[in-house]
């Protein structure tokens, strides 16, 4: 009886996962804030990037202020490889990184060992 | 608390536990017993395997699952287990849960450590920066920090010192030691006239220079932010790992609860050997490894061959690299050093001199500075010909002392009369791979001269160097047939493609794409066509700005040693790469199966902290043959590998 409870768990969990992991789940893409000549968005690291797409405004200087609460060392570095940025992100400080917004397009980028991913559209 | 912290703070809180492995056997038990494990272990789990339970959560809400989150669950799962065994007084399992986490600390505190030293190129190459320079402010030198010099500023630099910014010397002579930047490894002297590269080091003179190039502008910066492109680029071979990493880890714990349930209902096992399975296959099925194998060693190829100055753009370019079959050199200032000079004169020297020199005056033509540069050295006076006109595509003919004179290539043949005599020189010149014009006055050909460009001295052994690499060598050359062929002959290049116009280079480059991937190794501005058709394009340094900004791998240095050291070095490294995949694959792959216990059946299994050494070992065995990339050796010794940059 046990054994048949187990199993039944077990394949519940099993069916859980793969929904959670791998079903679609969308998320939305926040527009910067422009303020005077300059735009800027705050993101937040924790277990990803939130919110992971942000729309930035060709030919406005903008800056991405990341903030990482996630302590894992997986998260710790953000690589820009379009922009050739790669930089360090204390814990629980605002860290400021500059895009240059002169070229529309998009761009994504990725923690240091490329296993989160995040969007900047510029437009 | 760093990762360094909380390593010692689970190192020191295991060790009981490991004392105790050893002495329950002999009847010793820890004073406390099972309490005091317990303790201990929700002490490690709570300071030490925190952040990894916090990170695996915010991933999890996410719908991402990372590494930590392997490590989480598989502690976790032994933790709570072995809580709940404590209490019904079953066998406890406390030990697996913090070794694990002291292991698998241990491993993340040296993959940081040695991430730092694969990253070191760059910022060792911004420590090079100059921090200040003597400025000529108001008719007095002033010391300004480096931010405020400016183009045009006349800046001093003494003996020792570092040369702050790009520039040309105004005064004075000194030899400068180059080789961070360009890899050189001899001291060049340079004089008036000549520039300068910012952060080089001046040796024993005192001169003063004009500032042509500052911030973001200098060489030296335009290498730091090729290099940092470099090393935050993808390979192409990424993009597929990519894609695994993504799905392993949830599909990692599938297979996990799969195991457990196997073991469990359908073997029979008891539910501690079953979770046992259960937790080493989700500890050893960590994907770090993987997903470190291509950026590591992308860092410190492209940082290694930074150091020779050799500028590797990126990933894709380094993958390009590896399948190039053959190599396409522009001749002019490629293969040959790009200065022509008059070799021989035949025919009445003086006379033949002086009318190609009055005709050459005023031309913009490199051989025309090969024959006013012979002018001058002879002392011929020189006073420019009038009613210039353009013979189309042969030459120039112009009014000299009264009487109608004319200078041009081979082709002028056709107009005019080349007697026996001169026609067997003009082509025993051509067959010693120089090019003849010829000098004519009055409607009469008077004379030759032969202009040669030399091949450099690195080309006949780097053509030999590509040879015995199983490359196939081509040059490509606006000059003609006979001169192309003579130098392809002294430096040993295999196919000879002549008479091309400086338009179609791109053209040729695209046929001969045809039969194999080709990279293209050129220098002028006629050449960025042909740069960014070639799979590689390959730009000389001494080259234009244009040509650097169409190559994907661009050599500071001016010899063509570094074209072999640069096809080496991107074999290499992608050689490490590939093999770095296989190694972080092949022990995700084997190791999940025997961590499931597929092999207990012949006693081979893993308990859950071997699993963790394991997986520590694999990140750390990934990263350290990266960093074996710096000392691997490069058939084509490099002359200057052991400078600093």
């Amino acid at each position: 009886m046990t054994k048949i409870l187990v199993l039944i768990v077990a394949l519940l969990l099993i069916g859980f996962i793969a929904w959670w992991f791998f079903g679609k789940h969308t998320t939305a893409a926040v527009d910067a804030a422009v303020t005077g000549s300059s735009q800027d968005v705050g993101v937040e690291v924790s277990g990803g990037y939130s919110p992971s797409t942000v729309v930035l405004k060709k030919g406005v200087p903008a800056t991405l202020t990341f903030n990482r609460k996630d302590p894992s060392s997986c998260l710790e570095q953000v690589v820009f490889p379009d922009f050739g940025i790669n930089e360090f992100l204390p814990q629980n400080e605002a860290h400021v990184i500059p895009i240059d917004t002169s070229k529309p397009g998009e761009y994504d980028y990725a923690c240091g060992m490329n296993m989160f991913h995040g969007k900047v559209i510029i437009k | 608390m760093s990762i360094k912290n909380r390593f010692v703070f689970s190192l020191i809180l295991s060790l009981p536990l490991l004392i105790e492995m050893f002495t329950t056997p002999l009847g010793i038990m820890l004073p406390g017993g099972v309490w005091t494990m317990f303790f201990l272990t929700t002490a490690v789990m709570a300071v030490s395997a925190g952040p990894f339970i916090e990170s695996a959560w915010a991933a999890f809400r996410h719908h991402h699952a990372n590494m930590d989150t392997l490590v989480a669950i598989g502690t976790t799962t032994a933790y709570l287990y072995s809580f709940y065994a404590m209490l019904a007084g079953k066998d406890v399992f406390f030990e697996s849960a913090a070794f694990v986490v002291t292991l698998i600390l241990l491993g993340q505190y040296f993959e940081e450590k040695m991430k730092h030293s694969a990253s070191g190129a760059v910022s060792k190459l911004v420590d090079l920066q100059a921090k200040d320079a003597e400025v000529m402010r108001d008719g007095q030198l002033v010391k300004v920090p480096l931010a405020e010099v400016a183009v045009g500023d006349i800046i001093r630099v003494r003996p020792g010192q570092k040369i702050a910014v790009d520039g040309v010397i105004t005064e004075g002579t000194s030899t400068i030691d180059e080789s961070m930047v360009t890899g050189e490894s001899m001291p060049v002297t340079k004089k008036a006239g000549d520039h300068v590269i910012g952060a080089t080091m001046n040796s024993n003179g005192t001169f003063m220079f004009k500032a042509s190039k500052v911030g973001n502008d200098t060489l030296l910066s335009q290498i730091v932010e090729m290099v940092k492109k470099a090393q935050t680029s993808h390979a192409p071979i990424q993009k597929s790992v990519d894609k695994v990493a993504d799905i392993f880890v949830p599909a990692v714990l599938i297979v996990a609860i799969a195991t457990f349930t196997i073991w469990y209902v359908f073997i029979g096992a008891s539910l501690v050997t079953a979770m046992l399975f259960a937790v080493s296959v989700v500890i050893i099925a960590c994907p770090c490894a993987l997903g470190i194998a291509t950026p590591t060693a992308l860092m410190v190829g492209t940082g290694r061959s930074a150091k020779m100055g050799i500028l590797i753009k990126n990933g894709e370019v380094l993958e390009a690299a590896n399948h190039v079959k053959t190599v396409v050199f522009d001749k002019t200032g490629t293969i040959t050093e790009g200065h022509p000079q008059v070799t021989d004169i035949v025919g009445d020297e003086a006379t033949v001199l002086r009318v190609a020199a009055n005709l050459e005056v005023s031309s913009e033509h490199p051989l025309a500075a090969a024959i006013l540069d012979k002018a001058k050295a002879e002392k011929v006076d020189v006073t420019a010909a009038e009613n210039f006109q353009a013979i189309e595509g042969k030459g120039v003919q112009a009014t000299v002392d009264g009487q109608q004179a004319f200078i041009g290539n081979d082709k002028l043949i056709a107009d005019y009369k080349l007697d026996a005599t001169l026609s067997d020189r003009m082509a025993q010149l051509q067959s010693e791979a120089k090019t003849v014009v010829l000098v004519g006055i009055a409607d009469q050909i008077i004379g030759l001269i032969a202009i040669q460009d030399a091949p450099k001295a690195s080309s006949a052994g780097a053509m030999a160097a590509l040879k015995a690499r199983g490359l196939r060598t081509v040059m490509l050359t606006g000059d003609n047939q006979r001169v192309a062929e003579a130098i392809a002959a002294e430096v040993g290049i295999d196919t000879v493609i002549a008479d091309v116009l400086p338009g179609d280079k791109a053209d040729h480059v695209k046929q001969l794409q045809a039969e194999g991937p080709v990279a293209f190794v050129g220098d002028g501005i006629n050449d960025a066509p042909a740069l960014t058709t070639a799979d590689v394009g390959i730009a000389m340094g001494s080259g234009t700005d244009i040509a650097i900004e169409s190559g994907g791998i661009v050599l500071v240095k001016n010899d063509l040693m570094d074209v072999v050291r640069a096809l080496e070095l991107s074999k290499k490294t992608f050689n490490r790469i590939k093999l770095n995949l296989f190694w972080a694959f092949i022990y995700n792959t084997l190791g999940i199966p025997v961590a499931a216990g597929v092999f207990a059946v012949f006693g081979l299994a893993l308990n859950p902290e071997i699993a963790g050494l394991g997986m520590a070992l694999s990140s750390l065995s990934v990263v350290a043959s990266s960093l074996l990339l710096n000392k691997s050796k490069l058939t084509s010794t490099p002359a200057t590998d052991a400078h600093v940059a």
